[in-house]
């Protein structure tokens, strides 16, 4: 990765992965939202917009005339081809055939089936350091438990969960800057996928993987680029994003004592809880491409131009929330948009806000009492998904 | 109030996406579809000790889908 050049202005040169950002973008948004709701950047090429208020997030989010969904991330450089990844890469009409099937596997029935397996798995977790006093929260034990579950969905070896984080890394942070780095990370992804369906071959099971092979659309398998695509993105998209939301929750009770101590007083405050922590500590930012001429909020907007839409960002403005800079775990009212909004709403919602409550449940019956290390450095991700990545914390 | 008023529930298919936060709520109010969706159970009727959590339903549906209508 080349050394970045300073922020001039963030908004006329705003940068999503610049140190500041990375480790404390609220102020940065907060600035933006009252002087240039629309900020502006060349760093990318054909430029990109970031919108900080809510409102804006909102309209661009249902406007699929003008907002395309082919590009999802913001890159230095754009990737070419685009690369699809159905049905999260799909605009109308493509998309809903495409996100029609995916569907059942991941509504309230289906993930209360596997919510047992998620509790065992995090006291497994914790039984692996309780008895030393510390741990890295993020390392040890966030990161574990999406990767674990999402192997076990799609009918992997758990012990893959260190290939498909690299794979992720490279997509999603390092590919920022790097296009070879997203080309390496989808060839070494299609082969593996290509060699878990040679496994199967046409043997029945009740594995995403097989239930993707077995998909027909007007009598026909989805062709070969397509399945892969939607395997693809079932590994992206469930992993880096519920560890940070895991880890970010995590911070945030070792910092604040107070919220720390009325959760584990009353856990019937978890259901506004874990809504709060995913309003204000939402992980995922992602991203359309204009096709048409358009003006938002008095902003013109090119073809070809790069919108990041930070549902982070809309998540913290006070015109939806108030006091939207605060973390309130009994907030009543919330309609956050960690999930994004409109057609592309995260499919796996209801999986990533059970792995998230019951991580969270299961850590403080056990670790009621913890804090930051002394003299810990957390790190955090850049780009597209923010979260934890090095989180020490000690027990009490 | 005279007790005539009653509440009633609605969701609008054409603008739920499926966050499924008015069903985590109240269950005892919206079911929810294999494909995700919410509707209303029933006629959508809100027994009086309902009524608050189907005023949060409401409040805090992403997609502006979930109404709360009187109907007297």
């Amino acid at each position: 990765m080349s050394a970045r050049r300073p922020v001039s202005d963030w908004a006329t040169d705003w940068d999503h992965t610049d140190p500041t950002w990375i480790e404390d973008p609220f102020p940065i948004w907060d600035d933006l939202r009252r002087r240039s709701p629309i900020a502006h950047s060349e760093r990318f090429e054909d430029g990109a917009h970031f919108p900080s208020r809510y409102a804006d997030v909102r309209e661009i989010s249902y406007d699929t005339e003008h907002f395309s969904s082919r590009r999802v991330i913001v890159r230095e450089k754009k990737f070419n081809p685009v690369m699809p990844s159905p049905p999260i890469t799909s605009d109308p009409p493509e998309h809903r055939p495409a996100r029609m099937p995916l569907l059942p596997a991941f509504n309230p029935k289906a993930i209360e089936k596997i919510t047992p397996r998620t509790r065992a798995l995090c006291h497994r977790l914790i039984d692996g350091f309780i008895a030393n006093g510390k741990c890295d929260a993020a390392g040890d034990y966030a990161q574990h438990i999406p990767t674990r579950t999402t192997a076990a969905m799609l009918g992997t070896s758990e012990e893959d969960g260190d290939l498909y984080r690299r794979w992720i890394k490279m997509a999603l942070e390092e590919g920022i800057h790097d296009n070879d780095k997203v080309m390496q990370s989808l060839k070494e992804m299609t082969i593996y996928f290509g060699e878990e369906l040679k496994k199967r071959g046409t043997k029945p099971s009740d594995d995403l993987i097989s239930f993707m092979r077995d998909q027909r659309i007007d009598g026909q398998p989805l062709p070969p680029d397509r399945l892969i695509g939607t395997l693809r993105l079932l590994l992206i998209a469930g992993i880096d994003t519920t560890w940070s939301a895991i880890g970010a929750s995590l911070w945030h009770l070792a910092t604040h004592d107070e919220d720390r101590r009325r959760l584990v007083a009353e856990p019937s405050l978890m259901d506004t809880a874990v809504e709060e922590f995913l309003r204000a500590y939402a992980p995922v930012t992602m991203a359309r491409e204009v096709v048409k001429d358009v003006t938002v909020n008095g902003c013109p907007m090119k073809p070809g131009s790069m919108v990041l839409l930070s549902f982070p960002a809309a998540n913290r403005d006070p015109e939806m929330f108030p006091d939207a800079d605060k973390v309130l775990i009994d907030r009543k009212e919330n309609r956050h948009a960690a999930f994004g909004l409109g057609i592309h709403r995260c499919i796996g919602s209801n999986l990533a806000r059970m792995n998230l409550r019951v991580a969270i449940e299961e850590w403080l019956k056990r670790i009621p009492e913890f804090r930051l290390a002394p003299g810990a450095r957390v790190t955090w991700s850049e780009g597209t998904v923010r979260g934890p990545r090095q989180l020490p914390v000690v027990f009490a | 109030m005279s007790g005539s008023i009653s509440l009633k529930v609605q969701v609008d298919a054409g603008r739920c996406q499926g966050h499924n936060r008015c069903y985590a709520i109240a269950p005892e109010l919206f079911e929810i579809d294999d494909y995700g969706n919410s509707r209303a159970k029933g006629d959508g009727s809100v027994p009086p000790a309902l009524e608050e959590k189907a005023r949060l339903a409401v409040k805090n549906c992403p997609e502006h889908a979930v109404r709360l209508t009187q109907e007297s």
